[in-house]
């Protein structure tokens, strides 16, 4: 997002340009018709066309504009003395109406006063990488938000990339925020360092509290979460996803209160002790407005069954362990109580499903759009049976299990669907027989030429296969594919799959999130920075002949926002080579590559708004540059680095 | 669909194609088990690699050897920063590496420097599995096998260019592997390598179990459990449900290990390659010489004989016969045990 370049980019534009009066010039016409009192309707991607705005003859663009503008009267002539300059309390009553971080920024450029009218209005603010912008300097520059989604780790961190101590702790940002913002209602974190005592902190500073979304965070424990069920009065949404956190054991659930029941979203799917089934079976009957639930896997059938009773207008469910023998009567009773479900459209969980109990779920699936069977090793004969009663799919994930059989039912009877994602079930066993192949994924594509987003982990792909899928299905948005066996090539030609994702990127115009894997040459990269204009992730691992590879990729893609590396023969020529790319990105990571120290430190004398950043493996060479993380940033160096964390300066 | 490549050079790096591809069929037959499977898995580009080596080592046989010296000498770095003479000992092959990176017209032209080409070329290498291995220091390395046929990918400190020549020759495994610390388990892993989240893999691990103990219900259908032992090149796998006690199991071990344990007689000082009482190897391998020990659904490595044998089978999810040294805190146990059993 287009944050840190809305403050430089402003900067130039007020002083060149003054264009304060022109912007109060402009809306003149308008302010007698906006009414101060009554509310404006919320609307998503609300979006202005800039350049009509700044024509003499505003035009309100055809994608919607607002409904008090349209009713606008006849222009009449403006003078430049106009004594009714329009109101900036109205102008940020439109400009209020705007979701769309991409628009907002837009729109803070225009002029002096809508840069001022539009940080007033924001109220939910998105920091793609904490250490870009210090908290100290949202606040100067939006006095108003509601609400905050950071992002910390790098995204390798997931797989152990990252050193644990290596930083991203929000408790700096919860004392600016509980200062600045004490009416802070939501905070979506993702891969940050969050601490008991920094819940702690949030649950007893900030009385609006509403919205918890911790995703693949870690420092905190089930301690942490029993301070915001005791403390968060108002809250209506705790999302505690993926996390490394210490369970230590489900006593938190008990901490709501007894006449608390605002909770509207409640996911504790990857916590692993026991909660107790009474305790939640009591929140669930008391709070009327739950629309999401998604349970561990200690809750069992029984207990499930009288949650879905209670509350049956879920929207998403998550259920816990389907492995349960049941009765014939036990079976009968699941069976209603999905059925007392009309509106799911979510349905994950489902850990260790029998096929015998997953034909319990069949009459809550009609409405389904996303089906999340990633948790239990399906066979194939079990997701044919399942899949005809989704007839609205349209997401999926399962696990390689399903074989490309399964696959090929999925073709056969998702004919919506978007979007698939297959994992593996035994990724390091290189025996599995029934893994999907190249096969499997052709078949998805043939039935489903709505297509466009496909996470497939596979042993073997061809470079025939996939571009018979993008043929099938050119509006990719998303392509990940990750070959297993790192380096692998077409396993029919024995080629590099350099001409697969050739195809890929040559088809799927709309490609914004690249990931590529087996065995590949610098033309791989060569396609890729002639052909993906619009991408903006790329994964590369264990691939690549040379510097030139990535410096096609640099020099390529316009729109490369995220890059990251790992293991391939990339060296300081090619780091170098996207000097002039990295202020545009929000970050890069190279590791297990052939950076040195010097490069990083030309890098860092050439763009002293980068922070290039060194992480040191024990007892490596002191040139090598093992782990190298370059970003953008307003805040300068970091001050809270671990000692395995160098900031390379030019010195 | 092949795409433009460097003329002539196509037709000698698909021919040496050829001759890896028939080469490596060979060496499959020869070695009958699971050996080429596992260099599958770690990801060399199968045939072409390892016919690369084959190629190579016909050609160069001594060459080969100061390279494999040079290949088990410990190097911090990277691979990729190798002094220029390493690389002209491969540049013969420049051809055979070019079939790993044959459409690459750019590269030679760029370059202005034709007589570092090769290097340029090795350099710029596709790093496979092990040179994959090589980024990362020892610590790392998750789980490091003692044996050969895995050690290749444990190549520790080795450069890119040793890749082709490693992933054949058992005998420089051993060395390089001995140079490395191994520690209990079968695989040698990348870290953060498939990309999968770790609370994903935490819920694979039973899942993989629980297939197996699904077919299981349906129709007693086979319970194959691979079993490694430490020094030995290739694994074995048993189904557990040809045996019905411990006894039968062990016996059935001791017969598929002896050639490798004759081995370990000799150099263990006993009396050499007469014959091997079925005492003696019982001793071996009951004694305090190895201990039998298997990993359960939860990922912990058990001592095999403590469970009811039904509660055995349906736990296990793969064995291996470690070194008594290893098995700290079980080794004594174990010697007890034998000898309680007998």
């Amino acid at each position: 997002h287009l944050f840190i370049h809305s403050i430089s980019i402003f900067q130039a534009v007020l002083i060149i340009l003054h264009l304060s009066p022109f912007g109060s010039l402009l809306f003149s016409p308008f302010s007698s018709h906006l009414s101060s009192s009554s509310p404006i309707p919320h609307r998503e991607r609300e979006s202005f066309d800039s350049e009509s705005l700044l024509s003499p003859f505003p035009q309100i663009s055809s994608s919607g504009g607002i409904s008090a503008m349209d009713r606008s009267p006849k222009r009449r002539s403006i003078s430049p003395d106009d004594a009714t300059r329009f109101p900036d309390e109205v102008l940020e009553r439109v400009l209020a109406l705007l979701d769309s971080p991409k628009d907002r920024s837009a729109v803070s450029l225009v002029c002096r006063d809508w840069y001022s009218a539009e940080s007033w209005s924001r109220r939910h603010v998105f920091i793609g990488n904490c250490y870009s912008v210090s908290p100290e300097i949202v606040a100067r520059r939006f006095p108003r938000i509601r609400s905050v989604t950071l992002k910390g780790k790098p995204r390798f961190s997931d797989f152990n990339l990252v050193p644990d101590n290596w930083g991203a702790d929000v408790h700096s940002w919860l004392l600016v925020f509980a200062s600045e913002y004490p009416f802070l209602e939501e905070l979506r974190l993702k891969r940050m360092r969050v601490t008991d005592e920094s819940l702690e902190f949030l649950a007893l500073n900030f009385p609006n509290f509403r919205a918890l979304s911790l995703l693949s965070c870690d420092g905190f424990s089930t301690g942490g979460l029993a301070s915001v069920a005791t403390h968060c009065k108002n809250l209506t949404e705790l999302d505690i996803q993926e996390n490394g956190i210490d369970d230590f054991g489900g006593e938190w659930l008990s901490c709501f209160p007894d006449n608390f029941n605002t909770l509207e979203v409640l996911n504790f799917s990857h916590l692993n002790t026991d909660v107790n089934p009474d305790v939640l079976e009591r929140l669930v009957s008391r709070c009327r407005s739950l629309k999401v639930l998604k349970v561990n896997r200690s809750i069992s059938l029984d207990c499930l069954q009288r949650l879905l009773v209670s509350a049956p207008q879920l929207t998403e469910l998550g259920a816990g362990s389907f492995s349960q023998e049941l009765t014939p009567r036990q079976h009968a009773d699941l069976e209603h109580a999905f059925g007392l479900c009309k509106n799911l459209s979510v349905l994950t969980g489902l850990w260790e499903a029998t096929a015998m109990n997953l034909s319990a779920v069949y009459p809550a699936c009609s409405r389904l759009s996303f089906l999340n069977l990633s948790y239990t090793a399906l066979q194939s004969q079990e997701l044919a049976s399942l899949l005809p009663h989704c007839p609205c799919l349209r997401r999926l994930w399962v696990l390689d299990s399903v074989g490309d059989k399964g696959l090929e039912a999925v073709g056969a009877n998702c004919p919506s669907l978007e979007e698939i994602r297959v994992f593996p079930a035994d990724p390091f066993d290189e025996d599995m027989i029934n893994a999907v192949t190249e096969s499997g994924i052709v078949a998805v594509s043939q039935g489903c030429p709505k297509l466009h987003y496909i996470l497939y982990f596979c042993r073997q792909m061809t470079n025939a296969a996939v571009a018979t899928v993008v043929r099938n299905c050119p509006d990719f948005t998303h392509f990940r594919l990750c070959i297993m066996n790192p380096g692998q090539p077409d396993h029919t030609t024995n080629q590099p799959m350099d001409e697969a994702f050739g195809s890929v990127v040559k088809t799927c115009k709309k490609l914004q999130r690249l990931s590529v894997s087996g065995l590949l040459t610098d033309l791989t990269f060569k396609y890729i920075g002639k052909y993906a204009k619009n991408m903006e992730t790329l994964s590369v691992a264990f691939a690549g002949s040379s510097d030139l590879g990535m410096q096609y990729v640099m020099e390529g893609c316009s729109k490369l926002r995220k890059l990251e590396i790992r293991d391939c023969p990339f060296g300081n020529a090619a780091l170098l080579s996207g000097l002039e790319k990295y202020e545009s990105m929000r970050s890069l990571w190279m590791s297990a590559c052939n950076v040195t120290m010097n490069g990083c430190r030309v890098l860092a004398r050439e763009m002293p708004r980068l922070n290039v950043e060194v992480m040191k493996e024990e007892g490596s060479d002191d040139c090598k540059a093992d782990k190298v993380y370059v970003y953008r940033t307003v805040a300068g160096p970091r001050r809270d680095a671990p000692p395995s964390v160098l900031t390379v300066s030019s010195l | 669909m092949t795409p433009p490549l460097l003329g002539g050079v196509e037709e000698v790096a698909s021919s040496a194609s050829l001759l890896a591809s028939s080469t490596s069929v060979e060496s499959v037959c020869e070695n009958g088990s699971a050996e080429l499977k596992e260099r599958n898995y770690m990801g060399l580009s199968d045939s072409s690699s390892s016919g690369d080596s084959s190629a190579i080592s016909a050609v160069t046989g001594e060459s080969k050897t100061s390279l494999n010296l040079k290949a088990t000498e410990l190097r911090l770095g990277l691979p990729g920063s190798q002094s220029p003479e390493r690389n002209s000992d491969l540049c013969l092959f420049a051809s055979t590496q070019l079939d790993e990176k044959p459409l690459f017209p750019l590269h030679p032209v760029n370059d202005n420097h034709g007589s570092s080409m090769p290097k340029n070329l090795l350099l710029g290498n596709k790093r496979g599995f092990s040179d994959a291995m090589d980024g990362f220091s020892e610590v790392k390395y998750q789980n490091l096998s003692s044996q050969p046929a895995k050690a290749k990918e444990v190549v520790g400190q080795k450069p890119a260019q040793e890749r082709p020549l490693v992933s054949n020759d058992p005998r420089a495994n051993n060395r390089s592997s001995a140079n490395n610390s191994s520690a209990p388990a079968t695989k040698a892993q990348v870290v953060g390598w498939p990309p999968i989240r770790s609370f994903r893999k935490n819920s694979l691990a039973t899942l993989s179990k629980n297939t197996e103990e699904v077919d299981g219900k349906a129709g007693a259908s086979a319970l194959y459990v691979k079993i490694s032992m430490d020094g030995a090149p290739y694994l074995r796998k048993v189904d557990l449900r040809n045996y019905s006690a411990y006894k039968e199991l062990s016996l059935a071990l001791e017969k598929m290990f002896s050639c490798f344990t004759i081995g370990q007689c000799g150099s263990h000082g006993t009396s050499g390659r007469e014959m091997l009482t079925e005492s003696k190897l019982k001793d071996l391998l009951h004694g305090s010489e190895y201990v039998l020990t298997y990993e359960d659904k939860d990922g912990d490595w058990m001592l095999v004989g403590d469970v009811p044998w039904e509660m055995f089978i349906e736990t296990c999810k793969r064995m291996r016969i470690m070194k008594g040294s290893d098995a700290i805190g079980l080794a004594p146990r174990a010697v007890e045990k034998s000898r309680n059993k007998d």
